[in-house]
């Protein structure tokens, strides 16, 4: 790549240092300024429209859209003066006067940046008399709900379907204050992408249906996460209200998933707050399976493994970590695993971002783990051998195919049905309940903290493995995942050298991968 | 001439001299009063001295900012390996201006030597006459002569037999106000809303398909034949006050005036001849009050103002107005000037594309306020509102619109404010009644 010039200039009195062609706007929040701003979004083309983000360049004739006005040798910016200032204050009171000032009742409401700046710097009252504008709000049709009274007109939504999906769906109907956001006839926001306008929303006109009246933004506890839907590893926020998931939201990450999620990762958070969990360790007694305790259930399971091959029937949603532990008490057995397929779904106008066919999060690490991908799970089960259930529901698995099995152990949330003669059961946390990493398609290996609390007894699955190695004779010493994760990166080649610290929550890829140029920034809008 | 009345004369006609001459519009017609001729000498010279004698000529854009077409038409530099584009802004729509409809209705064939000329002179092979969606027989004429002309051989593949191309193309726009706004006029050209773009870039590096392009207005092309054909200092000579102003100027008058029509008078003629003069001077028992001199977008003039005036686009500048696109409305001491106001204000309001909060806003808001102290329900406050809203909607968006909104509100409340007050002081205003006391 060829050196990029360098341009100095002066924001809010400091001095930075940026690439030639970056935006003043971009190059104030090297400097640690953020300048308001609605209609302007990284992920997007510049529209300039908003005037929200106004700044004085001295020099210039006119106060300046920083969005779209490139920086020059030797600028001085002033973003929080008076003029400046002035200037944002009117944008905002203009905004304001069609607005219902329905924020009690809007669900934007505590995450609204038509709200946080007027709080800051708007006026406190407005001059506005006459009657306001009113339009009905409209079912977009997908996930979307549009709200024309509190449309601030940014576009963002317009230009997300026209230049990031390529589904052009929305548009600017009518002109002056007349103006609103319509949909194409015959076209509903039913693209696999097209939730997204929800997030890119700054204010409360476009809303997620699944989300409406759910919670109060400020109600919400949120976590860092990945979106186990896929092998994309989109990077998200799960949010949860007493402990429920009540959505998720895409976390920006440049090398995956850039500002975006789909529809169908987005929705499909459900599963994690079931409530049909093993909450009690389990084991056989003649007929069923009775409650006992952790230390009870461990000794049962190791002695119940040790010296025996084992057939581990893994899940791809289960970390690296545990995927890790899984291979270390398999001893000369082998494991397999099978993986939900469905559609893939490209955003076009975003590089290597999809929905991806293979509908789990760890495939590409329990392949590189040593489990076996197939679509017939139990073949590589031994007769004689114990299998080990971990994190698969076993369904729709032949009966006689489990028969082959000399014992079974189940280390899983829920408890398989085919399942009934498990030996000892293992309740684990559910991949919102845990921390640990998973490794996406493109072999970038992502952390994802925990967003819920385990119900009843039930403990991280690498806490669980842990102890079984221990109970088997091994020597480990895991008192935290990155412990489990630090052991993996020093038996396997391809995790050599990362750490928890290193991978941060941005995520790193394998050894690998680290070459074939698929872990680049993604280009947004480029294509 | 001031069609549709005879032409007066203290009028200057070079380019309305055919006004009213049914038999210009034809191609023979056309030929026999000198057309053409131009074009061929055009075509014959460098396109680089056709920009010199232009820029020399002194002539500025005709359209409203009088930009100095030499200077605008140098900025596209030949040989960068791009197509070049001309475009020909005839989407006239400034409320009171008609200057252009009129050059297209009897002289079609000027417009399209003006844009050969035009395209020749920047490298362009294809020049656009976008035409405003409510001119149904201008848009007649045009398309009639493109075909004309066409089938001569004036304009195509081999224009004038001299192996250059020039195609010339007629686009009837759909009728929005903001389409005259240069690079709305290329968005909508097309087929894009007709939004206006963020300069910059210019035209002049990112215009129509994101290729160098010039946009001039109809009466700037027009001027430039006879420009080629008797030299720019013919041209230059044509100057009663500022030497930065030359040529002949059309002017649309309407209003409240004896003979509104197009005029033509050469640049720094004196507006107050001209009004009573050429125009005739006010109705029977009324006196002018007002003049929006050049457009509705245009700060209002006293009739101090105005009659101190050189019509020039300095002289307007000075007598606190601007030249603005030569439309001018006369306004008599029958008008309430709160009404007039509030209907300029609308017009503005319904025709903001919505992109600029400021604009989508600030001209709706200020049209309610208007009409609310038009109807006596105003307030003192209110003028001060109306004024923070016209700052607040001042040289704060993407294109001039908004401003355009503001500029008469401001004006219009600082000339005649008395008229403001009375409305909502309760005194209603009955301004014939008091025209005839």
């Amino acid at each position: 790549m060829a050196e990029q010039k360098m341009v100095n200039l002066t924001i809010e009195g400091r001095q930075v240092s940026v690439p030639e062609g970056t935006t003043i706007l971009e190059a104030a929040k090297t400097a640690g300024v953020l300048i308001p701003h609605y209609c302007y979004h990284p992920g997007l083309p510049v529209a300039g429209v908003c005037r929200m983000c106004l700044v004085e360049v001295e020099k210039a004739p006119k106060l300046a859209p920083s969005c779209a006005t490139t920086v020059a040798e030797g600028q001085v910016v002033h973003v929080h003066n008076e003029k400046s200032l002035d200037a944002r204050k009117g944008v905002l009171e203009m905004l304001l006067i069609n607005h219902p000032l329905d924020c009690p009742i809007c669900d934007q409401s505590g995450e609204c940046e038509l709200q946080d700046y007027t709080y800051q710097e708007g006026r406190a009252d407005s001059r506005y008399r006459e009657p306001k504008r009113f339009n009905p709000a409209e079912d977009f049709g997908g996930d979307v709900m549009y709200v024309p009274n509190r449309c601030i007109l940014c576009t963002r939504c317009v230009r997300f379907m026209d230049d990031i999906a390529k589904e052009p769906t929305l548009n600017v109907s009518e002109r002056g204050d007349r103006a609103l956001i319509g949909k194409f006839e015959g076209r509903d926001m039913t693209h696999p992408w097209a939730a997204n306008v929800i997030d890119l929303c700054p204010v409360g006109a476009l809303l997620s249906k699944d989300f409406l009246n759910k919670a109060r933004a400020w109600e919400l506890d949120r976590a860092a996460s990945i979106c186990p839907n896929c092998t994309q590893g989109c990077n998200v926020i799960m949010e949860t209200r007493e402990n429920q998931i009540v959505r998720m939201r895409p976390r920006p990450n440049e090398n995956v998933n850039a500002f975006f999620m789909c529809d169908w990762g987005r929705l499909n958070y459900r599963w994690m707050n079931e409530k049909n969990r093993v909450e009690r360790p389990m084991v056989r007694d003649t007929n069923a399976l009775v409650p006992t305790s952790w230390e009870a259930a461990i000794t049962s399971a190791a002695r119940v493994l040790n010296g025996k091959k084992v057939f581990v029937a893994a899940s791809p949603m289960l970390s690296n970590e545990s995927l890790f532990l899984l291979t270390q008490l398999m001893q000369d057995g082998n494991g397999a695993f099978r993986v939900r397929e469905g559609e893939e779904a490209p955003l076009a106008g975003v590089k290597d971002l999809a929905l991806r066919r293979e509908r789990a999060a760890n495939v590409y690490g329990a392949e590189k783990l040593g489990f076996k991908k197939t679509t017939d799970l139990l073949s590589g089960l031994g007769q004689g051998d114990v299998l080990l259930v971990a994190g698969e529901d076993l369904d729709g698995i032949d009966a006689s195919a489990l028969s082959r099995a000399s014992a079974v152990v189940v280390i899983n949330s829920v408890l398989p049905e085919s399942a009934p003669n498990a030996a000892v059961v293992l309740p684990i946390a559910n991949f919102s309940e845990e921390e640990g990493t998973v490794t996406n398609l493109r072999g970038r290996v992502q952390r994802f903290t925990q967003a819920r609390q385990a119900p009843g007894e039930t403990r991280p699955s690498w806490l669980v493995l842990g102890d079984l190695l221990g109970a088997m004779g091994r020597q480990t010493s895991f008192f935290l995942p990155s412990d489990v994760f630090a052991k993996l990166a020093s038996t396997h080649k391809s995790f050599a050298g990362l750490s928890y610290d290193s991978i941060g929550l941005k995520g790193l890829p394998v050894v690998d991968a680290q070459s074939n140029g698929q872990n680049a920034p993604v280009a947004v809008g480029a294509a | 001439m001031g069609f549709p009345h005879q032409p007066h004369p203290r009028e200057t006609t070079v380019l309305s001299k055919y006004f009213g001459d049914a038999e210009a519009r034809t191609l023979d017609g056309w030929k026999k009063r000198g057309g053409y001729k131009a074009l061929e000498k055009a075509l014959g010279m460098a396109p680089a001295d056709i920009v010199n004698i232009v820029k020399e000529s002194g002539l500025r854009g005709r359209g409203g900012a009088g930009f100095p077409t030499g200077l605008k038409w140098s900025f596209m530099k030949p040989g960068d390996g791009k197509p070049h584009y001309l475009c020909c802004n005839a989407d006239e729509s400034e409320p009171g201006t008609f200057k252009d409809r009129e050059c297209m209705r009897w002289t079609p064939h000027a417009l399209i030597e003006g844009c050969a000329i035009g395209a020749y002179a920047i490298g362009a092979e294809t020049a656009y006459i976008y035409i405003r969606g409510e001119f149904t027989e201008p848009l007649y004429w045009m398309e009639k002569a493109v075909k004309e002309a066409y089938a001569a051989g004036i304009i195509g593949k081999n224009a004038m037999g001299t192996g250059k191309r020039v195609d010339v193309h007629v686009h009837k726009g759909a009728g929005a106000y903001i389409c005259g706004e240069e690079t709305a006029l290329m968005n909508s050209l097309e087929g894009r809303r007709g939004n206006p773009r963020i300069k910059p870039p210019f035209p002049a590096v990112s215009g129509v398909f994101g290729m160098p392009t010039t946009i001039n207005n109809v009466e700037t092309l027009i001027a430039s034949a006879p420009i080629l054909l008797n030299g720019a200092d013919w041209y230059k000579k044509m100057c009663l006050s500022n030497p930065k102003s030359t040529g002949t100027k059309l002017f649309s008058v309407c209003g409240n005036v004896q003979r509104p029509g197009t005029y033509e008078v050469v640049m720094g003629f004196p507006f107050r001849e001209f009004l009573y003069d050429l125009c005739g001077g006010p109705l029977h028992g009324r006196k002018f009050k007002a003049v929006i001199p050049g457009g509705a977008s245009v700060p209002i003039q006293t009739m101090e103002e105005a009659e101190a005036t050189l019509m020039d686009y300095e002289g307007f500048v000075e007598k606190g107005s601007m030249l603005g696109s030569g439309g001018v409305i006369v306004i008599d001491d029958a008008q309430p000037m709160v009404t007039v106001i509030a209907r300029i204000a609308r017009f503005f309001a319904h025709e903001s594309c919505s992109q600029c909060t400021q604009c989508r806003e600030g001209t709706a808001w200020t049209t309610k306020i208007l009409e609310r102290i038009r109807d006596g329900e105003g307030t003192m406050e209110d003028l001060d509102t109306l004024l923070d809203i016209a700052e607040q909607m001042t040289g704060k968006t993407i294109c001039v619109l908004s401003d355009s909104c503001a500029v008469p509100v401001v004006s219009g409340i600082k000339k005649f404010r008395n008229e403001f007050e009375a409305l909502i002081q309760g005194r209603r205003f009955h301004p014939v009644a008091a025209a005839v006391a």
